[in-house]
């Protein structure tokens, strides 16, 4: 059964590959003749100020977590998707419940604002 | 036996080659696609100069120029970026984008690796691929990379919770996670297709995937007008190309996907015996090419979305509209599952 992943594997070891054949080609073909200028960060012809890593606004936070929780939920409905024509009334019933629970957390979300962008 | 397990080592490094090869040819000539079709619906030529030995071919030879001119430029590293992972984003980029196409049914039977959770695999790697756009915007250093980044991150998580919650669809429709299968639990002609039981979610998945490619009219992470060219702003020569490929490789992989699980991809729209009737890998690519020329034929039409906008209509329009008709479809599947080929 895992024999059927070993082309998987390989394929992705071929991408890398690829991938790093590609950036040798540009690296041996380039010029390298870099200066100070042709270096520094870009920013509209300034010099950069500071250190680029700064804050950032709060809702990237939130719209990560957020994706965690329903990525999950994803991730276990797959097999009961794959499965419902066997589990029949009583696997839609058990699913709605869960379903349910999680819609009441979003509207809980939506209410509070954790979906503004303005 | 040795002899044996190299020999299907070999056959194997052979089959991949014969999918890698023709998917860089036609990311190519994609990009030239893309720039004729658009040229056309806006009353241009598009590039019709680069042919070949003298002749101009209609410019057929411009993704070629184009690939050298890249490759023959210098990559040049920000002064205060890390160098690894400077370097390591367009990898996971490519590679990523590449190896989801390790499952992808071309025609009955022609697969490179028919697991039995192949969506699940084309999910981790398309998801995987967001690492390459944060390493990127974090290790170059930049204000503009940084700010191209998280905007890029932020949206494609967003839109990713909508399409995973279409491919739930999917799998109450086919009852499986093969992508073999769930072409073959489409057969009987367009009626037997999923588009028709799935409609929104066809749609749904269709737009999230152009967010998630992060073309436009959802292309914010690179908008020239606010933030020069987002988290790839510092790449040039060979890095740059990477991203280049990586990104239209997914957009193929996308439509193709589109292709297998709604509208029933080498499987013809007729029924009976004549020869339009017979499935075909013919059908998967024509179908896939339908997808990528609404693609080009988007970003010849509609203006870019603000941000706010963006987000609102992931969160708060997709993922409802996603979560009742899953359980429309569900509730279909249980009570009347002949309405949906079950």
């Amino acid at each position: 059964m895992l024999a059927e992943y070993f082309p998987v594997l390989m394929f992705l070891g071929v991408a890398v590959g690829l991938a790093l054949v590609l950036l040798s080609v540009g690296f041996i073909l380039g010029p390298r003749n870099t200066n100070e200028e042709k270096a520094s960060a870009y920013e509209c012809g300034f010099e950069a100020f500071d250190d680029a890593h700064m804050k950032f606004d709060v809702r990237f936070y939130l719209v990560a977590i957020l994706f965690i929780i329903f990525d999950l939920e994803i991730a276990f409905m797959f097999p009961w998707a794959v499965i419902l024509d066997k589990l029949g009334a009583f696997g839609l019933v058990s699913m709605f419940l869960f379903l349910f629970i999680l819609v009441i957390g979003f509207v809980y979300e939506w209410k509070k604002g954790a979906l503004e962008w303005e | 036996m040795i002899g044996d397990q190299v020999w299907l080592l070999f056959w194997t490094l052979i089959k991949i080659v014969a999918i890698v090869l023709p998917l860089i040819i036609v990311v190519a000539y994609l990009t030239y696609a893309e720039r004729r079709v658009i040229g056309f619906m806006q009353g241009r030529m598009g590039p019709n100069r680069v042919g070949l030995f003298g002749f101009k071919l209609w410019g057929l030879a411009q993704p070629f120029a184009d690939t050298v001119k890249l490759l023959l430029k210098e990559i040049i590293f920000p002064a205060n970026a890390n160098k690894f992972l400077f370097l390591m984003a367009p990898v996971i980029t490519l590679a990523t984008a590449f190896a989801a196409w390790a499952v992808v049914p071309f025609s009955d039977g022609l697969v490179l690796a028919d697991i039995n959770a192949g969506l699940v695999y084309i999910l981790a790697m398309t998801s995987l691929g967001v690492y390459g756009v944060i390493i990127a915007g974090w290790a170059s250093n930049s204000k503009y990379a940084l700010l191209g980044a998280l905007r890029s991150a932020a949206q494609i998580v967003s839109y990713e919770i909508a399409m995973g919650f279409a491919l739930v669809g999917v799998l109450i429709a086919s009852g499986s996670l093969n992508l073999s299968e769930i072409v073959n639990s489409q057969s009987g002609g367009i009626g037997s297709w999923f588009f028709i039981p799935l409609f929104p979610l066809f749609i749904i998945y269709f737009i999230s995937g152009v967010a998630e490619t992060n073309r436009a009219p959802f292309d914010v992470a690179e908008g020239e007008s606010e933030i020069v060219a987002g988290f790839h702003v510092e790449y040039s020569g060979a890095a740059f190309a990477l991203f280049f490929l990586g990104e239209y490789a997914n957009m193929i992989m996308i439509s193709a996907l589109t292709a297998i699980m709604f509208m029933g991809g080498w499987l013809s729209p007729f029924t009976g015996d004549s020869l339009i009737a017979q499935p075909s890998i013919l059908w998967f690519f024509m179908k896939t090419g339908f997808f990528l020329l609404l693609y080009l034929w988007f970003r010849a039409t509609f203006p870019r979305y603000r941000y706010d906008q963006i987000m609102r209509l992931g969160w708060k329009i997709f993922i409802p509209i996603t979560i009742v008709w899953i359980m429309v479809v569900a509730v279909i599947k249980v009570y009347k599952p002949e309405w949906i080929g079950g």
